[in-house]
């Protein structure tokens, strides 16, 4: 149906074929030439991101939003029964869209920042790409997980090489967390394909498996998919890799890899095992909330300003898994909505703090104060992304917590209760930092000589700034996109479990 | 297009003076932006005629917001005659609040940004009071919540400033919490958020059982009760009060308009919009009555000890507020709402009068340190008059002589006995919290006018022989309120309230079965019983209730004005007969005056039980949950297990541990393909 074929291969490789270009650059180039490599390295990755940026807008704009299935899907059959597979639906696409429209951010962000083994950094990011692109346009299950834990790997030497200086635990602590649930998604993806007997995920989607079987999966996915997201308890690696990674590594993470979590929670637990998902749906609801209320007041209490947004998007990622699993129409809309508005929301409040860490090199909220009298856009920019944090109406934060909310209450009138607290305790620490960083006077002698935003980082924020009120103002940009294929979920959640009701009262 | 111009040209403005002060100078940001408001206003006057008198309601679809399946909506302006009433009443003080910036500001190095924002704030509480949806409320309400942060730290220099605007924000956001599980609450209920739908439902649903928090809740009053907690924030009732008055930290213009005029009366708004909802909810209402009363009484008692010129009026704004909530929550939605408006004018114009004496004073607002400033402003004393008397209710029982408080706030003590005597819960107490709160009201607006303006200097005398009147462009505005003080309540009173008040609202709001006719004039009791015919659109559950408003008894039209004489005459012995003997019984007091003067202690109790315990939860979560239990218990212990092992074997090699997890991962990865390509090929 597309007249251009593999466009979404396309997509998905050009970054790595921009890193391949990089590395080869570094190999032949003679000693002396080394030095020019590493200079140009930077507009390379910002050239190839950009190129694949275009890409995905094509690729946007071959989709047709009416058609609830998966689109531009290719196929090809590798060996020994593998098959390559990719297509993207109403669910995969904006987050597509989300991956490739920061990554540009990312290295305009690293720019003159990244002074040691830049092309290595510039290759690594560009790996990164492809395969968070690929988690998300993969169609077969094993070409899933390897895109999912291989966008660990490029992560890891990120924060394990260009981070602060506790970075090894960090990078450590990452590790271990990701691992086990890696491991058990993987035991679990093995049991699907050798009961459904297929890799391809639009076969398993319409697969029903076997309830007593679909709790055992759920939990093994469950354990991949909350430590990625971070759900509570296991968040606690997100601060401190946050702390740790460079400023675009943080961009990334927040921005992207968090989504991943999110990602596979709709794409697999709820139309794979909605048994499962039914049944496990009050105990996610309450970690929601309880994520939502915790860390937010973890938050506030934080001396580190990556720590206080990294705590922050904990407590917003809570409104996703709530959306999520109030597994209605609304809900869903509005944890995928979530889902995006974070990205940009998450991703700007990193970059924030990189604009500053860059001039002063210090994370500490103290050392900061009276901003304003140095850098009034900074301040307006920071204003902005603090209420689009706080969720105020006409940015995109609102939306998407709106939507989670009202679903959630025609679930359970509790959680929504709880979350909505949400919505005091974001005022209280964003505003707090607010204060801390730009207002009052300006009492540190380091901050006397500080400058305003140059053109550089207004290139880097004014497209975020629009994406922010532009989907607060016209969300329906987005929600027609996702609808259908929404739609489509809800139908597949209800039959399987109308389906599964007279076995239900078995498995119980 | 109209109607678009009034709500829009504002943002314009805001627009311009924000973002573009580098083209068109802090003088053409200040401009536009007040060119902008001045035409809005006009064009609402006109509005308001159109809609009111002429009929010519009107909804304007201005754009599509969101739609998730039944979920959805729009950006609308709703022109009915209450929104009318609100689009007078902001862009008036709004344009008149620009133009008084041009003196009061006129110092000030950020000037541009100042009016930004105002106009800003006008733009979002436009788009509140137009809205046809929750949503859109919601919308205006945060985004006026917003602005007034931004503008009571407009100094933000001063912690202080920055203090209050954060516990401004927060307060409000209490409110808001209510407020959106209210938005939550009416889509679960009706499946819509339109005003026109959800309003037309309520008397079908008015038996329906909605389970919210384990508890079976009445729906329409589980929904009336959230949404009054919204208006509780935003409109500074008791609990939630706590904000109002440390929010005189910034600019006075800005008090006179957000603080006093617009902005706080939100809540009202929301309340007498959603009339079909509370006048179905009769337990919600008792509450919203009891709310009012006691913030009425509370804000006037600590009106009377404070000191600061600022914050006499804050409270006393606070207290009309509790006035203009009683009166709705016995169901006098058009007598709330006429007193929303007079007091918009009296009030705005105390504190511009209020700005005007801190000017000339040099910044200085503690009443102490003034006195004797007639001679120095004879203009600002005669206007803060007008506005005293306004406010204090000034006029002849029984004739159309009076000040425009004495026209609203009369009918809302008088309407409150009315209506306990109609069997309202707590109308009597309404009524009787009213006349007490009236006399309070009197004797602290008097202490103003007497410790400012008369008796002796008591500053610093260099300050005194330098105080002088402000200039025209700050005395324009003050005029202009001046005559809304003195004639908006003769002039509207049978409109809002009286007997031509059916045609006037045209089903806006509810209006009580029986019509409150009967003030001032002597009411044919015949007539009004013609009168009462169902309005349209009126979704009204109760009973009529025979009597009616009409045979106020005499002593009751009395009592207010007893009341303000009182106070006035107490007042007077005290701080003109007397002077000296209020701070002699101020020192001795040992409990009463400390109590009030620390307004009932409310900011030590909050931080005692609330913020203390924020803090203390938010470490707690942090130091042990975190860091103590997750990662004692997870990759901590994990990695001290392995640190022994991997520390030997990183040394030998690398020295870095990651990059053994590098190498475990490639194998992993490679381990994977290897089982899969096997485990497929076997199939």
């Amino acid at each position: 149906m597309s007249d251009l074929p593999y466009l979404l291969s396309l997509t998905t490789f050009t970054p790595v074929i921009g890193a391949l270009l990089l590395l080869l650059f570094k190999a032949f180039a003679r000693a002396d030439d080394k030095g020019i490599v590493e200079r140009n390295a930077p507009a390379v990755a910002l050239v190839t991101s950009l190129f694949t940026f275009a890409l995905s807008i094509l690729v946007l704009i071959e989709f047709n939003p009416a058609d609830p299935g998966f689109q531009l899907v290719e196929d090809v059959s590798w060996f020994a029964g593998f098959h390559y597979r990719m297509g993207v639906d109403g669910i995969s696409i904006l987050l597509v869209l989300l991956t490739t429209f920061l990554m540009p951010l990312c290295f305009i962000a690293s720019m003159g920042v990244i002074k040691k083994r830049v092309t290595e950094y510039m290759i690594a990011f560009l790996v990164l790409e492809t395969l968070m692109i690929g988690v998300f346009c993969s169609l077969d299950i094993v070409m899933f997980y390897v895109f999912f834990e291989a966008g660990l790997i490029p992560m890891y030497l990120i924060i394990g090489i260009w981070g602060g200086d506790n970075r090894v635990y960090a990078s450590f602590k990452f590790f271990l967390y990701t691992l086990l649930g890696s491991l058990l998604m993987l035991i679990a993806i093995i049991t699907m394909i050798s009961i459904a007997g297929t890799s391809n995920i639009v076969e398993l989607l319409a697969f029903d498996f076997d309830p007593g079987l679909q709790i055992w999966l759920w939990l093994a996915f469950f354990a991949s998919f909350a430590v990625k997201l971070p759900m509570w308890p296991v968040h606690t690696w997100l601060p401190d890799a946050h702390v740790q990674a460079p400023t675009a590594g943080s961009v990334v993470l927040a921005g992207v890899l968090l989504k991943m979590g999110g990602y596979g929670f709709i794409r697999f637990s709820l139309p794979m095992f909605p048994i499962a998902s039914q049944t496990f749906a009050p105990m996610v609801l309450g970690l929601s909330v309880i994520a939502i209320i915790y860390t937010s007041l973890v938050a506030f209490r934080q001396t580190d300003m990556k720590k206080l947004i990294a705590y922050s998007s904990v407590a917003h990622m809570g409104f996703v898994t709530m959306g999520l699993f109030a597994m209605n129409f609304i809900g869903l809309q509005g944890a995928m909505f979530q889902m995006l508005s974070h990205g940009i929301i998450s991703a700007a409040l990193f970059l924030i703090v990189g604009v500053i860490y860059d001039r002063i090199h210090t994370r500490e909220i103290a050392a900061y104060g009276g901003l304003v009298h140095r850098m009034p856009i900074y301040a307006a920019i920071f204003m902005l992304f603090t209420m689009a944090n706080v969720g105020l109406p006409a940015t995109s934060g609102f939306i998407g917590e709106i939507l989670t909310l009202v679903g959630v209450f025609q679930v359970n009138t509790w959680v929504a209760f709880g979350a909505t607290t949400g919505i005091i305790l974001s005022a209280i620490y964003s505003l707090n930092l607010y204060r801390e960083v730009i207002f009052g006077e300006m009492v540190n002698e380091k901050l006397v000589g500080i400058t305003d935003v140059t053109k550089k980082e207004i290139i880097m924020f004014a497209p975020l700034v629009v994406a922010t009120l532009v989907m607060g103002l016209m969300p329906a940009l987005v929600t027609d996109i996702t609808g259908p294929a929404v739609e489509a979920l809800i139908e597949r959640i209800d039959a399987g479990l109308a389906l599964a009701a007279p076995i239900g009262g078995a498995g119980d | 297009m109209m109607y678009l111009a009034i709500v829009f040209l504002p943002l314009l403005g805001a627009f311009i003076a924000g973002l573009l002060p580098r083209f068109v100078g802090q003088r053409g940001a200040q401009l536009t932006s007040t060119v902008f408001l001045v035409i809005s206003a006009l064009l609402s006057f006109y509005a308001f005629y159109d809609v009111a008198y002429l009929g010519h309601e009107t909804t304007v679809e201005v754009a599509r917001w969101f739609a998730i399946g039944s979920f959805e909506a729009n950006w609308t302006l709703r022109i009915d005659t209450l929104t009318a009433v609100m689009l007078v009443v902001v862009t008036f003080v709004s344009c008149l609040v620009h133009i008084y910036s041009w003196g009061y500001m006129a110092d000030d190095p950020h000037k541009a940004r100042f009016f930004a924002y105002l106009s800003m704030f006008t733009f979002f509480m436009l788009m509140l009071v137009t809205s046809d949806n929750f949503m859109q409320v919601f919308f205006g309400w945060e985004g006026v919540g917003l602005s007034s942060y931004l503008l009571i730290g407009f100094w933000y220099k001063k912690p202080t400033a920055n203090a209050a605007a954060i516990k401004a924000f927060v307060t409000n956001r209490i409110g808001d919490f209510g407020f959106a599980l209210g938005i939550m609450a009416i889509f679960a209920v009706f499946g819509s958020l339109s005003f026109d739908t959800v309003f037309a439902a309520v008397s079908a649903n008015s038996d329906r059982i909605y389970n919210f928090l384990g508890i079976d809740f009445n729906a329409i009053e589980l929904i009336a009760i959230l949404l009054f907690v919204g208006a509780m924030g935003k409109s500074a009732q008791f609990f939630l009060h706590v904000w109002l008055p440390d929010a005189m930290e910034g600019p006075t213009p800005v008090s006179a308009l957000i603080h006093a005029a617009t902005m706080v009366t939100a809540g009202v708004f929301l309340i007498v919009r959603c009339a079909p909802i509370f006048d179905a909810a009769p337990v919600t209402s008792a509450i919203v009555t009891i709310i009012g009363a006691l913030t009425a009484f509370f804000a006037a008692t600590i009106g009377l000890v404070q000191n600061d010129i600022k914050r006499v009026v804050a409270y006393s704004t606070c207290s009309q507020l509790g006035y203009m909530f009683f009166a709705a929550g016995l169901g006098m939605y058009n007598v709330a709402m006429f007193h929303l408006f007079t007091h918009a004018f009296f009030k705005a114009l105390l504190f511009l009068g209020a700005g005007s004496v801190i000017v000339g004073m040099h910044h200085e607002q503690d009443m102490r340190k003034m006195g004797g400033l007639w001679r120095k402003m004879p203009f600002t004393w005669i206007f803060m008059l007008i506005g005293t008397l306004a406010l204090t209710g000034f006029g002849i029982p029984g004739t159309s002589f009076g000040f425009a408080g004495f026209f609203s706030k009369d009918a809302v003590i008088e309407g409150a006995w009315m209506a306990g005597d109609a069997g309202r819960t707590f109308g009597h107490l309404a009524f009787w919290v009213g006349v007490v709160a009236a006399l309070m009201t009197s004797f602290y607006s008097w202490r103003v006018i007497f410790m400012t303006f008369h008796g002796k200097p008591n500053g610093d005398a260099h300050t005194f022989e330098h105080a002088k009147e402000s200039p025209m462009v700050m005395m324009v505005p003050l005029a202009l309120l001046a005559i809304g003080a003195l004639f908006a309540g003769v002039m509207f009173k049978k409109d809002f309230i009286g007997k031509y008040t059916a045609d006037f609202w045209q089903g806006s709001t509810v209006i009580e079965g029986t019509v409150f006719a009967g003030y001032p004039e002597k009411v044919d009791t015949d007539a009004v019983d013609t009168d009462h015919t169902p309005i349209a659109g009126e979704v009204s559950t109760k009973e009529d209730h025979g009597g009616g408003y009409h045979d106020i008894p005499l002593w009751v039209l009395w009592s207010p004005f007893t009341a303000m004489a009182l106070g006035f005459a107490f007042s007077y012995w005290l701080y003109i007969l007397h002077p000296g003997r209020a701070k002699k019984w101020a020192d001795q007091s040992r409990f009463l005056h400390p109590f009030l003067y620390n307004k009932w202690y409310f900011d030590e109790l909050y931080d005692a039980v609330l913020v203390k315990n924020v803090k203390r939860l938010g470490d707690l979560f942090w130091k042990i949950g975190d860091q103590k239990l997750v990662d004692g218990l997870g990759p901590n212990g994990f990695a001290a297990l392995t640190a022994v092992i991997s520390r030997k074997a990183a040394k030998l090699q690398s020295g870095y541990v990651y990059h053994y997890a590098f190498v475990m991962l490639i194998g992993l990865v490679g381990f994977v393909t290897w089982s899969f390509m096997r485990g497929l090929g076997g199939n």
